[in-house]
């Protein structure tokens, strides 16, 4: 899988979170969520891990840097940076 | 405390250059509806929540509007790379260009530096979620005017997007509010301690 592949994956996956997360907040005995909840972070955390050992650190020091014998954290592309992220397919977002 | 994971909640992957859209993004950067706005709006207001619920999802929703910052920026930044001097003047953007460059700069599409002005924190939960709840609606308010001035697929998609944010977040604040009022409405009974009034 390439680089994008897996951040377009993690990027899906991080949201679930984010959502289930703030559903979560306000419905906090829905057990169906809860698992829901659980079963996206152990995905993400797998899918998280794997982009972390091919193309470095995407945490600000929670993220080990040991890719190489240099500081990779502040190798380019930026999130900002068009380079760095990854086009979706046009039937996913019409 | 915060940890920054280096990419984006949602992709912004824009192929074309445009100083005129880019003028109007403004509006959600550093405008009185815009990101900012809500994230401080947010962040600062949990302070004073007092329901479980509504302290989690005010410090969760002003997290997640940190990111969406961060996305508008990150549009901005897109649509002004390259631009040249002939398309900033015939878009309007010289007033800009001479105070910031093509920088990102909190401030509106009209150029109005961003305020706390536009926000409160009251220090009274139920004031504050219900200004939580039109902030989202005017900020859902704003992403529709934007929509209809935007041709651009590449800068659509994440302008949805946002829109879409919008409308769970006045949701969940609106059931915040819920919570609050049934747990105003419980009755509560207060035991005072025994005094002894002969010091025995």
């Amino acid at each position: 899988m390439d680089r994008e592949k897996i951040l377009q994956s993690l990027t899906a996956l991080d949201f679930m979170a984010v959502d289930l997360g703030l559903y979560l907040n306000t419905h906090p005995n829905d057990k169906e969520a809860l698992e829901e909840y659980n079963k996206i972070i152990t995905s993400a955390n797998i899918v998280r891990e794997k982009y972390e050992s091919e193309y470095g650190p995407l945490c600000s020091f929670r993220s080990s840097d040991n890719n190489s014998d240099t500081w990779s954290w502040k190798n380019n592309p930026w999130p900002w940076e068009e380079s760095f992220n990854f086009q979706l397919a046009v039937k996913e977002c019409n | 405390m915060w940890i920054y994971e280096k990419k984006l909640e949602f992709p912004v992957k824009i192929k074309n250059r445009d100083a005129r859209l880019a003028k109007i993004m403004l509006e959600q950067y550093g405008g009185a509806d815009g990101e900012l706005g809500a994230s401080i709006r947010y962040l600062s207001q949990r302070f004073s929540m007092i329901t479980p619920e509504a302290k989690a999802t005010l410090n969760d929703i002003g997290t997640e509007e940190l990111a969406h910052l961060e996305i508008m920026g990150t549009i901005f930044s897109q649509l002004t790379d390259g631009l040249s001097v002939e398309e900033i003047k015939a878009a309007g953007l010289d007033p800009y260009y001479v105070a910031h460059g093509l920088g990102v700069y909190p401030a509106s599409a009209a150029g109005i530096p961003f305020s706390a002005v536009g926000l409160q924190s009251k220090g009274n939960p139920v004031a504050d979620l219900y200004e939580n709840m039109a902030a989202e609606q005017k900020a859902k308010a704003t992403y529709d005017y934007l929509i209809d001035l935007t041709d651009d697929p590449d800068v659509l998609r994440p302008l949805r997007f946002l829109r879409e944010r919008e409308i769970v977040h006045f949701q969940r604040f609106g059931e915040c509010l819920d919570i609050l009022r049934d747990y105003m409405n419980e009755k509560r009974m207060i035991v005072m301690p025994e005094i002894n009034l002969l010091n025995k």
